[in-house]
């Protein structure tokens, strides 16, 4: 008997180990590119860098002012479009869970977040850019808030779910309208799910760069007009990476390393809102 | 002097087509307090449901027959109305997560988006937890979540909520199920109080319960109600096998 749980023990304590062995391995190619792009990225970051155009070939400095103003304006018009359209749609879908055209839109949900962002590019170049016949900032978020969609629309809908049908008959027992009690009870007790479903989106999509290729395409001078074409933090990555210019390479660098810092910290804040707005039911 | 607050007559309710509650007629007396009893699946919920037309939320559920409160008849009534005059407090205490407790006793008029100036709102909310009970528990914590209480402080604030809009009529289905015998005693004693002000109906499993707290007792049977009478006479003597059976067949 005794033997037995001896063995017992050992094959549990082996299996941990693999376990534990297995969850450092994967992490190692995440921590190598991360060393590697800050090491390549970190020496080009300076206020310099931060607040200049990129410099003609064969000038010394110059920087990604372009590209970061680009990114923001950018994604704060996707955010502007997908957001509201994709909390109704998460609030549709959790409301009327089980109903067909709740399954219908839900899985047209899916399988547009199936859809490579290059056809996303191309269908927003032959509704948007070829019509008005530039490519602009305008068409580049549009084509950026269908790719954040069927995130927002997922975490709204799933974190609504979760939410217990008792509450929502505490707020119409009380003779609230069934609007008043989406706006007021339903959508603030989901906030902080909704909200880190938004900030993921935004990770995502912050990083894309194909369907920008034909639509907001990219701006060698700093540019706010949203009718006109935008550089973006990745599309400038990929024109200037590509390039055979060692210091165009460095610029690249260094906006990828402020990338990844973006993308990493909206990470982390969104774990650290889920974690405190968390409503505790 | 006795007031009809509430009065059914041939009153049924389905679930699609699952009749649920079955020419249902009765009438209850302003300032007390009826049990509802009878085995599971009985339609109790559902009957208690009917009369704050919450039946009606759920899809495919349909009513036949009149309910009155007072002599309007609820169901011609505006439906946000009839749950302004007839609060509910459900089985598991549900206070609002999102809000402090004194938001969630205010919540009726706040959710609803009703001005009121701030002294009013404080008075509304000072009453409402004495009468339920609860006033000197929590006012010293006002802005806390409403979570952070026991489940039976929780289903007193459900209470206050339900008082706060100041009701004819309170429903109860069985709001102490998910307490533990001390917050049960608490709630049980408040139902003497509330008495004095409201008509309460509250869905028991509980015989002792209903005998403690209840003026008359309704049993209902497959969706039908077999006997409606004086809780004493029910528990002594009641005329209907049924309930008989039902009642015997607890205490033996
Ligand atoms: N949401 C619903 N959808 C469909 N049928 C339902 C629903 N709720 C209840 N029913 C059905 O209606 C009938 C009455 O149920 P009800 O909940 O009123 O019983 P109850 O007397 O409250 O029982 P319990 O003592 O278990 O709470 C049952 O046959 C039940 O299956
Ligand atoms: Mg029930």
């Amino acid at each position: 008997m005794d033997a037995r749980i001896g063995i017992r023990n050992t094959k549990s304590v082996l299996f941990k180990s693999v376990i534990i062995f297995l969850a450092f391995v994967i992490t190692i190619p995440l921590i190598i590119v991360l060393l590697y792009i800050i090491k390549q990225g970190v020496m080009q970051v300076n206020w310099h860098f931060l607040t200049n155009i990129p410099a003609p070939v064969g000038e010394a400095g110059g920087g990604i002012s372009n590209a970061l103003l680009g990114s923001f304006i950018i994604v704060v018009m996707s955010s502007i479009i997908a957001i509201p359209v994709g909390v109704l749609a998460g609030i549709y879908l959790s409301e009327n869970a089980g109903t067909r055209l709740a399954y219908y839109s839900g899985l047209c949900v899916d399988i547009l977040q199936g859809v490579p962002s290059i056809v996303v590019g191309i269908a927003v170049y032959f509704w948007v850019v070829k019509p008005l016949g530039t490519f602009s900032a305008v068409s580049g978020s549009i084509a950026l808030s269908i790719m954040m969609l069927p995130i927002v629309i997922r975490s709204t809908e799933q974190t609504l779910l979760l939410l217990p049908d008792t509450l929502k008959e505490a707020a119409l027992s009380l003779g609230v309208p069934y609007h008043r009690v989406i706006l007021k009870v339903i959508v603030p007790c989901g906030f902080a799910g909704i909200l880190s479903g938004i900030m993921l989106s935004v990770a995502r999509i912050i990083g894309e760069t194909a369907p920008l290729l034909f639509t907001a395409f990219g701006n060698p001078y700093l540019s706010t007009a949203i009718t006109k074409p935008m550089e973006t933090l990745p599309h400038l990555i990929y024109t200037y990476a590509t390039s055979p210019y060692d210091d165009w390479h460095n610029l690249a660098w260094g906006a990828s390393f402020i990338l990844l810092m973006f993308v990493l910290l909206l990470n982390i804040f969104t774990k650290l809102i889920t974690r405190k707005w968390n409503i505790q039911l | 002097m006795e007031h009809t607050v509430v009065s059914a007559s041939k009153f049924n309710a389905w679930f699609g087509d699952n009749h649920a509650v079955k020419d249902v007629s009765i009438s209850i007396e302003k300032n007390q307090v009826i049990a509802v009893m009878g085995p599971s699946g009985c339609g109790k919920t559902t009957f208690l449901r009917c009369i704050n037309r919450m039946h009606e939320l759920i899809p495919g559920a349909t009513t036949k027959g009149s309910l009155k409160l007072y002599a309007d008849d609820i169901y011609t009534m505006n439906p946000i109305y009839v749950r302004y005059k007839i609060g509910m407090v459900f089985q598991r205490p549900n206070p609002f997560p999102n809000l402090s407790i004194y938001d969630n006793v205010v919540a009726g008029y706040k959710l609803n988006g009703l001005k009121m100036a701030k002294a009013d709102m404080d008075h509304i909310v000072e009453k409402s937890l004495t009468s339920a009970a609860l006033w000197n528990e929590v006012k010293d914590s006002l802005h806390k979540k409403g979570t952070f209480l026991s489940g039976g402080q929780q289903q007193r604030l459900c209470i206050a909520r339900a008082i706060a809009m100041e009701p004819e009529v309170i429903l109860f289905d069985e709001p102490t199920s998910a307490l533990d015998p001390i917050s049960t005693s608490s709630v049980e004693q408040l139902f003497h109080e509330l008495k004095e002000k409201y008509t309460l109906i509250i869905v028991t499993h509980n015989m002792q319960q209903a005998a403690r707290v209840s003026d008359k007792t309704a049993f209902f049977y497959v969706g039908e109600l077999v006997e409606f009478d004086d809780t004493k006479t029910m528990f002594t003597a009641p005329t209907d096998v049924r309930t008989q059976n039902y009642i015997t067949g607890r205490f033996s």
